[in-house]
């Protein structure tokens, strides 16, 4: 049998942040459920965070990065492995973990996508946009955890 | 996300992207130019009036396809980006490498 999506909806309390709710999910290593598990989330935050525009661009770009990354590369697509996801969301800020089974990777080291060299290169975009899509990023120390930050006062 | 394709007058197949060119789905836009471009096609154009958002894996298919089409002899022309789009494709310095137009119209002509 395929595996499927998994979520759960709680509340949750971070006042420093304004966090008030968490919405987890396990994804299956298939990038056949990158657009389902975006549009869950989406979903989620549109009803909450006050900037719907960044939700509907800035994060369905980073969050399935971020997944596509951890199906491709952290667990190399391999079945018996899955990806898990932790939103904690309010009003005005978003931080979304992604965390892949594998061993984690170097994220100190990237070359820059857009220097003419790499520019007709097809690969290299990913971890680029997510900088440069969402306010704040964070790596664990072996790598294989990202946990991307959205605010808007 | 669905693809419209169509051949017009001027022989610009005109592939119209509905919904989000990622991970998941970027695989059928490649072969279904790549067919075209087999069977003999060189003009080809991406309009992306109804389309969301792309991601990287998408962006890479269209940076793949336009160095085949011209590798062929061809052109791959993009048309109907929103702003977010645009906005894309300027970070990512994309829009160096390709021919973008703001409508479709206006991308068959620049053929």
């Amino acid at each position: 049998m395929r595996p499927a999506l998994w979520a759960d909806v709680r509340a949750f309390e971070q006042a420093a942040e304004g966090l008030e709710a968490e919405l987890r999910l396990r994804i299956p290593s298939d990038v056949a459920f990158v657009e389902e598990a975006v549009d869950l989330v989406a979903r989620h935050l549109e009803a909450s965070f006050i900037d719907r525009s960044l939700v509907r661009f800035n994060l369905r770009i980073a969050l399935t990065e971020a997944l596509a990354n951890a199906i491709y590369y952290g667990n190399a697509q391999d079945e018996t492995k899955g990806v898990a996801v932790r939103v904690l969301f309010g009003r005005h800020a978003v931080h979304l973990e992604v965390t892949d089974e594998g061993g984690g990777f170097d994220y100190r080291f990237l070359p820059d996508p857009t220097l003419p060299e790499a520019r007709t290169l097809p690969t290299g975009r990913g971890l680029f946009l997510i900088r440069n899509l969402v306010d704040e990023v964070r790596f664990n120390a072996t790598g294989n955890s990202i946990c991307m930050i959205l605010r808007r006062d | 996300m669905t693809f419209s394709v169509r051949k017009e007058s001027n022989g610009v197949v005109v592939v119209a992207v509905d919904g989000q060119l990622i991970v998941g789905n970027r695989q059928e836009l490649k072969q279904r130019i790549l067919d075209a471009l087999e069977a003999g096609d060189r003009k080809f154009l991406v309009d992306f009036s109804r389309t969301g958002y792309i991601d990287s894996s998408g962006l890479g298919v269209l940076v793949s396809l336009s160095k085949k089409i011209r590798d062929q002899g061809g052109d791959l022309r993009l048309a109907g980006l929103n702003e977010d789009l645009k906005t894309l494709f300027e970070l990512t310095k994309l829009d160096t490498l390709f021919g973008i137009s703001d409508s479709p119209g206006e991308a068959l002509t620049a053929f």
